[in-house]
């Protein structure tokens, strides 16, 4: 049997949730070893179609075409057995699994009779060395970072020999090398296969694929070869206008040192150090952009910072007052402020609405109770306001938190830690997987702080985001700073060098 | 969608698993012979005939709500308490004891004190668990279960020994049953057995909807519980509210345990709890987890409890057989809430129903 996938094509796919129409009347085409990047905003119904593809959602209308043949999947193991292998966006992994145990879940639905474990172990080294995707395959998936998650999923699907790769938004947490990397091989998988990538980023969009597709309110908006447009004009048909990312153009003296981590070492969940004697200061009124690959310690710095992981050995001094170990608590009445990598589960409490999350730190507060009864009026009245000030789109104030976008729980946080005014800022992969429009708000919002002489940590992975927002950057790499620059000094191969591990002389 | 046919939707659900229900446990009846419309006339009806009946099915209801409440508590925050039994059993002792030791004290003194007694003989046993999990992540499913045995036995040692009353001793009859309590702990009734304990059960009703939604200590047990990640980062202590709320959810057992004494049996027999604990989770999971949906909830279980003493004798069918109704009855109501609160499954039909109009047109 020829088991290739010569073409693929959904036709007037129409999907409807309770109030939305996800997916309205969309068309799409995919020829034997042609790239195809589907590209929109948040919510644009971009991961719907692709859900739709793979089995997880029936669509209300349309149909599948597969090599000219309609299908139907009832759920996502008849699309793998068609040959479809997907990388979602929320990592499909089971949490307190190992990476090898992952992988063999996907082999059983295969629908391979036995499997044994030493032979996937091998299968994931022999795709992980062949592709450079370096996993360890004993590692449970509760102790990677985001960025070692998102490699598992693509070693998995490789394993799972997809012949048809969805990849959504593939990229957001590899290094510009590895970004670089992923892209020649995906290049060369062409030969092989054919590939549909969700995307945000439109480099990456230029540089792939061969169609591109834009998706808006859950329309297709324009489709076309993508060498006949430039990424600006691409950009422009996305968002309906034009969007300029702002950058940190101000001077500032220097001032004071407001948080100063000396020669911390903290461990990771796996119990190995995750630092190892870090130091790292940063002044008010500056934004310091950490760089690194994710899994490098970012996650545990911030969590040391905020007194959610014990520091082992050395000091955080803030504003003066040594604050390693202290309660969380202890912390934030210091006046930190902290927006957490993990925004959905960390950042908000996903079934409180939107005016309880606001007051999540400070519900005691003499602003929001008085004997220990909550005031409901001042509540509702200062989450009216932030909703509008920082343009939250939602039904009302007690909406959940946990059922608006991405973009929009992000300016809950953001609103919430403005809102109380703190004295210093840990930002973690702030606009992680948001869209321009939201990527723009959150920057501004950012440089804003920093103007008003507040110190921020800025925690990514987005080059671009840490060059246009840092007055100095220092590259993470092991645990420790492997160096720090100015943001003039500072060029994307340096910093990607830097993020590899190679000691510059 | 509109308003009529959310309605419409609704009563239709209800009305097909109402009809599932009546229709699975009147097979069974038949099947054993039973004459199935009277069996559900007594189960169902009969209860709520006269005021006599209505009064059992309520001094049914009183344990029930306060447990649930208690349980209500503990689930919101977090921490899933199956050991109101043993809590209860606790709640039982402390309040026997007091009532033991100090016969003599006046009522206005004695009933608060035994009552608080009880509830922190209940509190202290909800409180086990807690810190457990909060210090060292026992699961509460396993310690609050075998809580529950070492309550029962502690429970029966006790009546047999420390608590036994003088006479059984006297006479030789060995029923492990303390003497009957002094007056003065006694809850007043109101009709029949229904006793004031009904008055208490809706004021903590109240407490409960205020401590969990008006107050700060409310909003960060609920934070613990529906995001405990979230709140750790929000600087609530997760570990703390989770006991705390373990051990208010323990103390209402106690305390439920305090006024059935008080209220119906005035004096410490085995049985008391009668499965109260187990029910108690039912009610709230079933009330919703809120305070004003529990109400209601425990007037119904209290009336299928109730309803299962009356089969034997009115129509001759098993107790155990009707309860084997009420399981049917649960699952059944259980699942046509779920259906009716998928918003998803609404839509579809809406979709179709306008389809099927939109040929008719």
């Amino acid at each position: 049997m020829d088991n290739r996938i010569k073409s693929l094509s959904m036709e007037h796919i129409t999907k409807r949730f309770p109030g939305v129409l996800a997916s309205d009347d969309i068309s799409i085409n995919v020829g034997e070893g042609e790239v195809l990047a589907l590209v929109g905003e948040n919510g644009a119904g971009k991961t719907t179609l692709m859900n739709i593809l793979m089995g997880l959602y029936q669509p209300d209308e349309g149909r599948i075409l597969i090599n000219g043949q309609s299908v139907k999947f009832r759920g996502p193991e008849d699309a793998f057995r068609a040959g479809l292998g997907m990388v979602h966006q929320t990592y499909m992994l089971v949490p307190n699994m190992t990476v090898t145990e992952n992988v063999a879940l996907g082999y059983r639905n295969t629908g391979k009779k036995r499997f044994d474990m030493k032979a996937v172990r091998q299968h994931i080294e022999e795709i992980s060395g062949k592709y450079g995707l370096s996993v360890n395959p004993d590692a449970y998936i509760w102790q990677l970072s985001v960025g070692e998650q998102q490699k598992v999923e693509l070693v998995k699907t490789l394993c799972l020999g997809a012949r048809f790769l969805i990849l959504d938004e593939p990229t957001s947490a590899l290094t510009p090398q590895e970004v670089d990397e992923l892209i020649t091989l995906l290049h060369k998988m062409t030969d092989e296969l054919s590939i549909i990538f969700i995307s945000h980023k439109l480099q990456e969009v230029k540089a792939l694929s061969n169609k591109v597709t834009i998706l808006r309110h859950g329309k297709v908006v324009f489709s076309g070869n993508t060498n006949d447009y430039s990424s600006q004009e691409i950009a422009a048909k996305m968002t309906g206008h034009e969007i300029i990312l702002p950058k940190n153009a101000g001077r500032r003296e220097k001032g004071r040192c407001v948080l100063s981590v000396e020669n911390a070492i903290v461990m990771s969940d796996r119990r190995i150090p995750a630092l190892n004697g870090l130091s790292l200061d940063v002044r008010e009124g500056e934004i310091v952009g950490l760089a690194g690959v994710s899994g490098n310690g970012q996650r545990e710095l911030a969590e040391a910072i905020n007194g959610l992981r014990r520091v082992e050995s050395g000091r955080i001094v803030f504003f003066g007052k040594e604050i390693s170990n202290l309660s969380p608590r202890e912390i934030i009445d210091e006046g930190m402020g902290y927006i957490p990598e993990e925004r959905n589960t960390e950042g908000i409490v996903p079934p409180f609405s939107i005016k309880e999350n606001f007051i999540l730190k400070d519900v005691s507060s003499s602003t929001f109770s008085s004997k220990g009864f909550v005031n409901g009026g001042r509540i509702d009245s200062a989450a009216e306001r932030l909703v509008k000030r920082f343009d939250i789109r939602c039904p009302g104030i007690e909406t959940a938190a946990g059922s608006l976008s991405g973009g929009n729980i992000q300016k809950v946080i953001l609103a919430r830690e403005i809102e109380r005014k703190p004295k210093f800022l840990v930002a973690v992969y702030p606009t992680r997987g948001l869209d321009m429009g939201a990527v723009e708000f959150i920057h501004s919002e950012l440089l804003k702080i920093r103007e008003s002489g507040i110190g921020i940590l800025l925690i990514s992975e987005e080059l671009d985001e840490i060059m246009n927002l840092s007055d100095r950057i220092a590259v993470i790499y092991k645990g420790v700073i492997q160096k720090i620059l100015d943001k003039n000094e500072a060029t994307r191969e340096r910093l990607g060098i830097l993020m590899a591990g190679v000691k510059e002389e | 969608m509109t308003k009529s046919f959310r309605i419409a939707f609704k009563v239709s659900i209800i009305a097909v698993a109402a009809i599932a229900a009546i229709l699975i446990a009147s097979i069974i009846l038949w099947m054993i012979g039973a004459d199935v419309s009277d069996t559900f006339y007594v189960i169902i009806f009969e209860p709520l005939t006269n005021m006599l009946h209505i009064s059992e099915v309520l001094i049914r209801a009183i344990p029930l709500c306060i447990i649930a409440l208690g349980i209500s508590v503990a689930y919101r925050s977090g921490i899933i308490n199956i050991g109101a039994e043993g809590q209860m059993a606790m709640g039982l002792l402390a309040f026997t004891g007091v009532a033991l030791a100090f016969p003599d004290v006046p009522r206005p003194l004695l009933l608060p004190l035994a009552m608080i007694a009880a509830m922190i003989g209940g509190g202290i046993w909800g409180f086990i668990p807690g810190i457990l999990k909060a210090k060292l992540n026992v699961s509460e499913l396993l310690s609050t279960v075998m809580l529950n045995y070492i309550a029962a036995q502690f429970y029966s040692l006790c009546l047999r020994t420390i608590y036994l009353d003088p006479a059984e001793q006297v006479y030789g009859t060995g029923t492990p049953q303390s003497m009957r309590l002094t007056e003065n702990v006694w809850l007043g009734r109101i009709t029949g057995r229904l006793h004031y304990g009904i008055i208490i059960a809706i004021v903590l009703a109240v407490l409960i909807f205020i401590l969990m939604w008006k107050t700060t200590m409310g909003y960060k047990m609920r934070a613990s519980g529906s995001g405990a990640r979230a709140a750790r980062y929000g600087g609530i202590s997760v570990g703390f509210y989770l006991a705390l709320s373990m051990a208010i959810s323990g103390a209402f057992a106690g305390l439920a345990g305090g006024v059935e004494l008080a209220g119906v049996h005035r004096r410490a027999i085995e049985g008391i709890t009668n499965n109260y604990g187990f029910s108690g989770v039912v009610v709230a999971l079933f009330g919703g987890l809120h305070p004003f949906g529990i109400i209601p909830a425990s007037f119904l279980f209290g009336l299928l409890i109730y309803g299962s003493t009356l089969a034997p004798t009115m129509v001759g069918v098993p107790a155990n057989i009707v309860q084997v109704m009420q399981g049917i009855i649960i699952i059944v109501i259980v699942t046509a809430q779920m259906v009716l609160s998928n918003a998803y499954f609404q839509d579809r039909v809406w979709r179709r129903y306008q389809a099927l109009r939109k040929k008719e047109v």
